[in-house]
Order: C-alpha cells, then sequence, then structure tokens
C-alpha cells in the first residue's frame, strides 16, 4: 500500500468523526446519521479501513475500576556517557509490560513512556527496578497524570 | 465490579482490539451468549466506556506530531480552566492531560508539515492563556503502543 495521504471529502470525515466516536456503529447506523444507504457508506468505511486511514480500534476502560489507579508520564534522557545503543534500550524499555507507549522524540528529552501502576507503590517499584535499571538510562523526569481527555482531531 | 471472567475477557480484548467476538469468546473461555451478556454490562457500567475508531493522521496528510508539555501561572485560579478551555478550540489537537508534577499540563498536536506547524504555534499554540513555560518534544516515531493491562 502506498504511503501517499488518502484525501478525505466531507463525506469522509463524517463518517470517521462517528467511529472515531464508536467505532460499534454499524454501517446501516452510519449511513442513517448521515442519510446514505448502507452499501454507500459500507463501500466508504471499506475504502478507509483498507487506505490505513481507520487504523483499528481502542478499546477505553475505566482503569481504576480494574485496579490500575496510576497513569504516569515519563521524560527519558539518555546518559551521554558509555552511551547504550538506541536499540539496547528500545529492545529493555519495550519488554516492560507495564510500559504501554514509548515514543522517540526530540527536544529536551529522547524518549516519551506512557506507564500504567495499580498504586503508587507499584509505581515506585516498576521505575526503580524496571526503569531506573534500563541500559543506558540517564535523567528521568515523572508526572502522575490527572485527568484525560481525548479529542476528535481536525475531522 | 468486573469479576474474574469479565476481566479474561478483557485481557483479552485489549490485547487484541480487532479480535472478532467468535473468536474471543473462544479465547477467554465462555459461551458467545454469554460474552455478549458480558460486554454488554460492561458497556452499561462504565467498566468499557468506550470503543473508539483509530484514526492513522499520517494517512491523512498530518506528518507532524507534537507532544507539548506546559507550566501554568498558578496565582491565577481559573488558569487550568481557562487554558483547557481554550485548547478544546484548536482542532489540531488531539489529547489534553493534566499532570501532577513539574508540568501541569500536555497537549498532543498534529500538522501537515513543518510550516503548518509554525502557523499552528504562532497562532493557536502562543496564544494559549496563563501559560508560565512550555516545551515541545517532536515525535520521531512510535516504538510500542499498545493498550493491555496484565488484569
Amino acid at each position: 500500500m502506498s504511503d501517499a495521504a488518502f484525501s478525505p471529502d466531507a463525506t469522509d470525515l463524517a463518517i470517521l468523526r462517528l467511529l472515531a466516536e464508536d467505532a460499534t456503529r454499524s454501517a446501516a447506523e452510519v449511513g442513517r446519521a448521515l442519510g446514505m444507504t448502507q452499501p454507500a457508506t459500507w463501500r466508504r468505511i471499506k475504502r478507509l479501513t483498507e487506505a490505513g486511514v481507520i487504523a483499528g480500534r481502542r478499546i477505553v476502560v475505566d482503569e481504576a475500576a480494574l485496579g490500575f489507579g496510576v497513569t504516569v508520564f515519563l521524560g527519558i534522557r539518555l546518559a551521554a556517557k558509555g552511551r547504550a545503543s538506541l536499540e539496547d534500550f528500545e529492545r529493555a524499555v519495550t519488554a516492560i509490560p507495564e510500559v504501554q507507549t514509548v515514543q522517540h522524540v526530540l527536544g529536551q528529552f529522547d524518549y516519551r513512556l506512557r506507564v500504567r501502576a495499580r498504586d503508587i507503590a507499584d509505581f515506585e517499584r516498576i521505575l526503580r527496578r524496571r526503569i531506573m535499571t534500563l541500559p543506558g538510562i540517564g535523567q528521568v523526569e515523572a508526572n502522575v497524570m490527572l485527568s484525560e481527555e481525548r479529542r476528535p482531531g481536525p475531522l | 465490579m468486573p469479576d474474574a471472567t469479565d476481566r479474561r475477557i478483557l485481557r483479552q480484548l485489549l490485547l487484541d482490539p480487532e479480535i472478532g467476538n467468535a473468536e474471543l469468546a473462544e479465547r477467554a473461555g465462555v459461551t458467545p451468549a454469554s460474552l455478549w451478556r458480558r460486554l454488554d454490562r460492561m458497556r452499561e457500567t462504565g467498566v468499557i466506556r468506550a470503543v473508539e475508531s483509530r484514526i492513522d493522521w499520517r494517512k491523512l496528510g498530518y506528518e507532524v506530531q507534537v507532544s507539548l508539555r506546559f507550566t501554568l501561572d498558578k496565582t491565577e485560579p481559573r488558569a487550568f480552566d481557562n487554558f483547557v478551555a481554550a485548547a478544546r478550540k484548536v482542532p489540531e489537537v488531539t489529547e489534553i492531560q493534566t499532570f501532577l508534577g513539574s508540568v501541569d499540563l500536555r497537549l498532543s498536536v498534529i500538522a501537515r508539515d513543518m510550516a503548518h506547524w509554525q502557523d499552528l504555534y504562532r497562532d493557536s499554540i502562543l496564544t494559549l492563556p496563563h501559560v508560565s513555560d512550555s516545551d515541545a518534544l517532536m515525535l520521531v516515531s512510535t516504538i510500542k503502543d499498545v493498550q493491555e493491562l496484565s488484569l
């Protein structure tokens, strides 16, 4: 598949808006909301999925109700001296089950991580045993998440 | 409260969010009817808050993704509310998080290219209210992004 940008029209954007809110909406429901037939809507959804614009699903769960009350965002700067390879760091950090997101970034930090823990004590255990022992680790900044809001984006 | 079976279902679902219901029932060791009932109940009680389609913004031509971190001027009691209200009006903002730590707030912002980013930054980001300090982390690549929990 080519990486060229998909050019959505207003109808595509309206479909994306509805599915970004609720991916379980059927083609018939989406079509009804937009005044389109089920087959026409289905074809558009199929095209958006095949183009990779609809990249999958996100299940948003009440993590606190499941016993995961703490989310921490970490900024990590690798140590300048005796710098371990990026590959070693990345391999080790992605293997930590509590680390949900790893992004390589440019700026004050080299990596940003999203870590999920049961509570602050659990986070401290992860930080000390798993994060601080990563190859090449330098400076670490931790910010405990209080709230999160996902926006629809430019649809 | 979700029981052990609910947790088994959620563990499999978070591991593979695109899984079909028949496969999910099998992996979680429940009948399809029971799976349906349990998913329904978890959505009703809010254990499952939403099932959203994930959009790949790159495929829509948004090549730039920036993580912006802000410290706010806390002498202004409405700083958080005013800032968040203003950030919500910027369509290119895809995530807003608040924190306890050296950073107060974070925004995920997408742009088509560096020229678009510069315009956005000047017109929509620098104008956000009550900012005392900010820094930007430009995304190079996403190495891992999973939803799974060790339930």
